[in-house]
This record gives structure tokens, sequence and C-alpha cells, in this order.
């Protein structure tokens, strides 16, 4: 009999390896969905190469007592789904890793059989008519593996194979049936029965998205009444599910033929009174750096999601990296304020950015919400989002007849009318202008338009969304970090366990909290975490709050950090 | 009149062919009964766009050769604003051909005007998209070796819902052509032929009367083919209606957001009990 590490565990690794185009994307949805309904905390994200068909993807699921959010290296149990899928993870494969998969698959590539569990997918698939039901096998032998309930599994796949006719279902659920048999059979009697402790705090009730998914539903909370891009990854994942949802919410949602049409077009947008958004990376926001630098000028309310993915130039289109935040710090000619935000969580993810929505709108300046490909594409288990204290805060005034665009303020904010409401006429120009928006080339007025502009800044930093401070109040070591790191940070430091750190985490990266340095400065030792080869934010931090991190953690691979080969690495350092 | 904003300084040269096409759009719109308030004209850079500061009108002057994007979204986010993107050959032919490709794509409900002078005035010279084989600039130094755009024959071919040339030296006919655009519900392109007088010493008021005529009466402009061939033809260039297509519903009615509800997108509430709904579906497995 094999005995099994896993067996008694509380968090258990699942990763399902194999070709794009293979459907692990529906073993990943199925089974998320199938141990969730039954009160476990899920996570999952995906690692995929840029091509439709073939190359090799993986994907991580994990399953938890507790709520999970971040990426581990750590596999219990592989999946393997074709050649060359073991090799692709060797070197997450440790002496415990349960492999399950085909004998004639995994045969050639295992270092040895005590843990492999034989379950012939295609054979069983085949069998009941077609080999495209292996993957729906592969979810059986898991659900029996995992000791749920059929019936419960059962459910999942019918709603998930809803309106698909009668006969996808039906073979969906034989295919279901086969693999738990089979497992039951072979899997369990020979000890691979794994009982994990369910959640009890209500799992079945919160609801599963990813970052794209936690993104669009936050800009709809924000009154996002227009989105427009060029498709690229993976920003894409936004622009399609607004898309899906336009007619619902009344959403123009249209595909540019650049990104250069994009951002015109949202400017435009905000110009006549809807509240627009553009969703891109690397490239695809590159172009777009001269309509930020007009959004600037004309003091154009925009929201910009910008997903970072390692570049330079198409770099890595498909993997992540937090290679972008000076990129959205400097990008546009000509001096101007913004604002960055950088999501941390998928709570955060929704309401970082339907406030975006007003602050773009409050302060007439162009707002990002940073993510990356880890982000968009990571999804776990999370309340629902809670919209009751939400509003969409509108700024546009009916205009007089003498009404002026710029009109110079006290604060530099000038009311913001739009064309057709009121009896004024609302003049923007791309030149610098006076207060009524037309041309001008005097100096002084120049000089007093740069300064209107500008001031907003000192505006935006009264209204800076504080960082979060994870662990004792009374640290030593401060482990600082932004954007999407934040889970996976957190549960690196937590299992190092030391009682004398903290996580210092950024959501808000541009303008910097006014707390940051005296945050900063209390700490004996800093270590900065990014997903970037030259320590970006710790440059950040230096030039704007003249802070210096001890000691950067950097990772630029293509890759998310995870977790636990994180604290390995941070347990050195501390 | 109500466009006219008084004693201006404008930056154009005396003599210039955008003097005329001011002139014929203030009397146009006047006559068409088009209040400022519900005009917006969006441009871009150059001689041409700045157009928008000498009468009076909401506009949104914004980058070179992106007007029609921000035009395009200007009229999907407020459908009962009158829009029209105005600026030079360079600005739309040029930096912004792309977007004239695709905006014809989409036909937007806006008029597309182009001072075409066949020559970049505020750059000093160079040759423009439409510059003729041979035109010789301080970078042309040896004439123009690019087969010209032909911007009538690209919008008939992409099948653009209407496609007029007109010369300002004829104003009245000028002014005929744009209103028939304006009315037009769909894109509509004006190319309008426009001497500058500083910078291009070849195409003059003198040559654009030699070798422009009208179509004739009979021309039917609902005859593609025909109007291909009209815009093509390299002998003389016509002038007139070469093409509509009145059979085009326009972008923003496309977008199938106005079916119910005709309100602009800045009066429109966000619907949360909806968006309540469509995240709890997120809760089921």
């Amino acid at each position: 009999m094999k005995s099994l590490s896993v067996k008694q565990k509380t968090d258990i690794s699942i990763v399902l390896c194999g070709q794009a185009g293979q459907g692990i994307q529906t073993v990943e949805r199925l089974l998320t969905r199938i141990l969730k309904t039954e009160g476990y905390n899920v996570f999952a994200t995906k690692e995929y190469m840029s091509r439709v068909r073939g190359g090799m993807n993986s994907t991580l699921i994990r399953i938890s007592e507790r709520p999970v959010n971040a990426f581990v290296d750590r596999i219990d149990i592989l999946v393997p789904l074709n050649k060359g899928a073991i090799r692709h993870v060797e070197k997450r494969i440790k002496p415990e890793t349960i492999i399950v998969g085909e004998k004639n698959i995994c045969a050639g590539e295992l270092q040895d059989e005590k843990n492999f569990f034989a379950i012939p997918f295609t054979e069983l698939a085949s069998a009941i008519g077609n080999k495209v039901y292996s993957n729906t096998v592969a979810v059986g032998a898991l659900v029996s593996v995992m000791s749920v309930r059929p019936e419960a599994a059962i459910d999942c796949l019918q709603r998930f194979f809803a309106g698909k006719g009668d006969e996808v279902p039906a073979k969906n659920i034989e295919a279901l049936k086969r693999g738990y048999e089979e497992a039951g059979r072979f899997a369990k009697p020979n000890g691979l029965n794994i009982k994990a402790t369910c959640s009890s705090t209500g799992v079945q009730n919160q609801i599963l998205v990813n970052g794209a998914e936690a993104v669009g539903l936050g800009a709809i909370a924000g009154g996002c009444n227009f989105v427009c891009s060029y498709p690229m990854s993976p920003s894409t994942a936004v622009l399609v599910f607004l898309a899906q949802n336009g007619r619902d919410f009344g959403i123009i949602a249209e595909q540019a033929e650049d990104e250069i049409a994009a951002i015109n077009m949202a400017t435009g947008a905000w110009y006549a009174g809807a509240r627009a958004m553009v969703t891109t990376s690397g490239g695809g926001f590159a172009l777009m750096a001269e309509g930020l630098s007009l959004a600037g000028m004309l003091e154009s309310p925009i929201v910009i999601h910008l997903a970072q993915r390692p570049g330079p130039a198409t770099g890595l289109p498909t993997r992540t990296e937090q290679g972008d935040l000076e990129l959205a710090l400097y990008a546009g000619h000509g001096e101007f304020p913004r604002i960055i935000l950088a999501p941390g969580t998928l709570e955060e993810g929704f309401y970082l950015t339907q406030k975006a929505f007003n602050l773009a709108d409050k302060f007439q300046v162009p707002v990002f919400v940073l993510t990356d490909q880890y982000f968009v594409d990571s999804y776990y288990n999370i309340r629902a989002f809670n919209l009751k204290n939400l509003k969409v805060e509108r700024h546009i005034v009916e205009t007089s007849g003498a009404y002026r665009r710029y009109e110079l303020t006290e604060n530099g904010i000038s009311p913001r009318g739009i064309p057709g409401f009121g009896k004024g006429l609302v003049c923007v120009d791309s030149d610098e202008h006076d207060e009524e928006g037309h041309i001008t080339e005097d100096s002084e007025i120049r000089t007093v338009m740069v300064n209107k502009r500008l001031k907003k800044l000192d505006l935006i930093k009264q209204e800076v969304i504080p960082a979060t401070l994870q662990g004792p109040e009374d640290y030593q070591n401060l482990v600082i970090c932004w954007g999407s790191t934040y889970n996976i940070v957190c549960e690196a430091v937590s299992s190092v366990g030391r009682q004398d750190t903290a996580v210092l985490h950024f959501k808000q990266v541009y303008p910097l909290p006014g707390n940051t340095a005296r945050l900063v400065d209390k700490a004996a030792k800093t270590v900065a975490i990014e997903n970037n080869a030259t320590a970006q934010f710790a440059r950040l931090l230096k030039i704007h709050a003249d802070i210096n991190v001890d000691y950067n953690v950097l990772k630029y691979d293509g890759l998310c950090f995870a977790s636990d080969s994180l604290a390995e690495k941070l347990d050195g350092m501390l | 009149m109500q466009y006219d904003m008084g004693n201006i300084d404008v930056a154009w040269c005396p003599g210039c062919g955008n003097f005329g096409i001011l002139n014929v759009l203030k009397k146009g719109l006047d006559e068409l009964g088009i209040e400022p308030t519900s005009l917006v004209v969006v441009s871009g850079i150059g001689q041409a766009a700045k157009i928008p500061h000498y009468f009076r009108t909401n506009f949104f002057n914004g980058l070179h050769g992106r007007a029609l994007p921000a035009a395009t979204a200007i009229k999907a986010s407020n459908p009962s604003l009158m829009v029209v993107a105005e600026s030079g050959d360079g600005d739309m032919y040029g930096e912004g051909g792309n977007h004239f490709i695709h905006t014809i794509r989409r036909n937007p409900d806006i008029t597309n005007i182009v001072h075409n002078n066949m020559v970049y005035g505020l750059t000093k010279g160079q040759a423009s998209p439409t510059s003729q084989v041979g035109f010789k600039t301080p970078v042309q130094v040896s004439g123009v070796i690019l087969e010209p755009f032909n911007p009538l024959a690209v919008a008939i071919a992409l099948n653009a819902s209407f496609v007029a040339r007109a010369y300002i030296a004829d104003a009245g006919q000028t002014k005929e052509i744009l209103k028939d655009a304006i009315n037009h519900e769909g894109y509509a392109l004006v190319d309008i032929f426009q001497p500058c007088v500083t910078f291009n010493k070849v195409n003059t008021y003198e040559w654009f009367k030699d070798n422009t005529y009208y179509l004739e009466d009979s021309h039917d402009s609902h005859d593609r083919k025909l109007a291909f061939e009209k815009a093509t033809a390299t002998d003389k260039l016509a002038l007139g209606v070469f093409y509509i297509n009145p059979s085009k519903a326009p972008f923003e009615e496309n977008t199938g957001i106005y079916e119910q509800d005709k309100t602009g997108l800045s009066e429109r509430d966000v619907d949360y009990s909806k968006l309540e709904s469509l995240i709890g579906r997120f809760a089921l497995g």
C-alpha cells in the first residue's frame, strides 16, 4: 500500500498540465466550482504559452480549509494530460508529489512509480464515444480522490453544460462517473484518498471571480459606459467581459483599429459626458502615450486598465511582470498629474476600479488601474462585492452662457461642462490654451495654466489610498510590496512566522501615501519584493519619498512569485 | 450671425482657401438652423485644424491625425450632438490614415471635412499624401515619387455612406455640398480643394479651375462602380456628390444601446440591482 503525506492536509495544490486547446481550462473551471460548492476554499491560476494549440500550459488549483489566494510552487497532485507535461513542471515535483494520469503519457518521464496512480482517461472517454470527454473523466477521478459526493459534481456539471443540448451534458456526466468509479476502484484502495476539512465560513455563498472580472465589475460599478480597446494579452479579458455585459448595462464596447484610436475615443467619450475606460498591455499602452498626454492637457478624466506583461517589445505576451510601473508613471510628453492604483486583492480590483472613475472625474486626470497577467488570470472565492456604499460621483456642471472650460480656480480644478448641457460652449484644445480653451502662445498664460494643472496633484495627495500594513505594529522588519504580489507576500511572511516582521502593501503607488516615509523608517530592515528586474517601485520610493530600501527581491522570468519559495528566501534574509 | 466671433486673430495667410471654407461652413450651418451649443467640431493639428477657434462652437481640438476616433466617440456618447470632424489632408489622410479607413467602416453619423491643398502648410511646405507625383519640396527634393492618396476612391471602395468633393473657389456649390453632407445620416466625407497660397505654387486657384469639373446632373450617386470610375479618373478631377449609400445604419445606432433609451451616456445611471445579480451569478458553481 502506498502511503501519502497529503492525506491529512488542509491545503492541497493540484497542478494540471497539458497542451493548449486540450481543455485544461475546462477541468480547472469545473473542478474549482465543484469544490467550492462543496465548501472548500479554492484558488486557481494559470501559466500559458502564446499559442492557440500545442505547447505546454499548466494550471494550479489550491484547495484549502482556510481562504487561499496565492501561487505556490509545491505540487501535491499532478495531473499530466500529455507527453512532456511532467518534464514541464519537473522542478516543482518532490518525492511526495502524487501523479495521477495515463500510463503511456507518464511512463517515460516518471522518476519513480511510487506515487504514480494510473487512470486511463482517454480509454474511458473513448468507451463512451469520444476521447474529448477525457478531461471530464479526469475531473471525476479528482473529485473521487477528494472525497466529494458525486451528486454535487453532477449538479455543477449540469449547470456548466446547460444550454448545450442533451447529449453534451449526458455524455459528460457519464464521463465524470467513469472517472469517479475508476479512481474509487484503483486509486482509493491504494491510499489515494484525501479528505480536506471543509471550510465553515459559508464558502458556497461566496463568489468566484478572476482579476479581469473583478476589474470589469468594478468598472460597471464605477459607471463605465464606454470601453474601447485593441485586443492584447493579458488585458483583453476585461474588454471581453464588458462587451459581453454591454447590452445589459448600456455600455458601448468598441474594438478600435489600434490603441491610438482607443485612447482618443475614450477621451472624446469623456468630453461628451460618458465614463470611458481603455484596457491594454505593454506595447498597446506605449501607443497610447500621446493620447495620455492629450488627456493631461485637456484635463480630461480617463481610466486606463494596464495589465502588465514582460517586455521590452513583444516580450512574453502571456506571462507576468511588474515591469511597466515607470512606463505608467512617466508615459506621455509634458508634465501633468496622474494617479496610479495597483490592486493587490480581487476585492481591491473591484473597489479600486470603481473608485478610479470617481477620482478621474473629480480631479480631471488620467487614473491607472495597474494589474498584470498573474492578477487578471487568478481567481479565488471571496465575499460578494458590497455595492451599498458605492456611488457614481459625477462632476459635470450645467454651463452658463459665459462658461469657460479652463476657468482659473483656487484649487486648479475648473468645473467640467459637456457640450449640449447648458448655454455655454465647451472648448478644449491640445495646444496650450486660455481659460476659454482657445489656442494661445502667451507665456504668462502658459505659466498660469501649467501651475493650474500641476496644482491638482496637491489635492490628489490629500485623498491617497493608504498602504495596507499586515502584521505587528512594532515591526523590526518590513517587507514592502505593491500590486498583485500582496497575497503571495503575505502568505510567505506568515509562513516564515516571525513576530517582528510586517508587510506593507501599496495599492496606490502614485502619488504615495503621505505617511510612507514614517512607516518605512520605523523598520530596522526593509525588503522590497517586485516582479521586475530593476526594482522600479523601490526607485519610486527613493525619488518620491526619499526612502532607501535595504534589500530587493526581484523576479523577472515571466512567472509570478511562489509563496513557498519566497518564504524560503525571506527566511534567510530577515 | 450666431457663429461670428467678432474681431479675432486668425493664423491663416492672406488669400488662404481656409477663409472660404470657414465662411461657407458658418453660412451652411446657419441655413440649417444648427445651434452652436449643439454642434461639436473635432479637429486635429495643422492650419486647417485651427478652424474651430474661429467661430462659435463647442470644439475638441485634439491630436494630429486623431480627430475621427474622438468624433466617433462624441457622437456615440451623445447622438443629439451634431458632430463635424475637420482637418487638413496631412492630418486626415496621412497621420490619421488608419482612422480614416476604419471610421468609414464604422459609419458614425458625422461629417468629415478635409481641407485638401496637396501640401503641408504648418510644417512649411513638405509633401502631403495628396501631393502629386513630381511635386518638389524641401524634403522631396527630386519631386514626390509616391502615388498620391485618393481619398474618394478609398472611401467608395470602403462603401462609405456619403462621398463628395468640392472646390472652395465656388463657395455656392461648396456650401450646398456641405449642407447635403451634414444632413446625411451616417459618415459623410467632403474633400475640399483649397489652394495653399504660400507653399503650393503648382496647385493654385488657376490650376484647380483648369483641372476640375462638376459631375453631370445625370450622375447617379447610388452607382458605386460609376462613382469609383469618376473618383479614379486622372485627366480632370470631378467635383460634386460622387456616392451615397442610403442603406447603412450609423454606428451609434448599431451599438444597440439607444434602442430602448435615447438619452446620452451622461444622463444614465448604473443599474446597481442588475449589477448585484450579475455579481451573484459568480457565486453559483
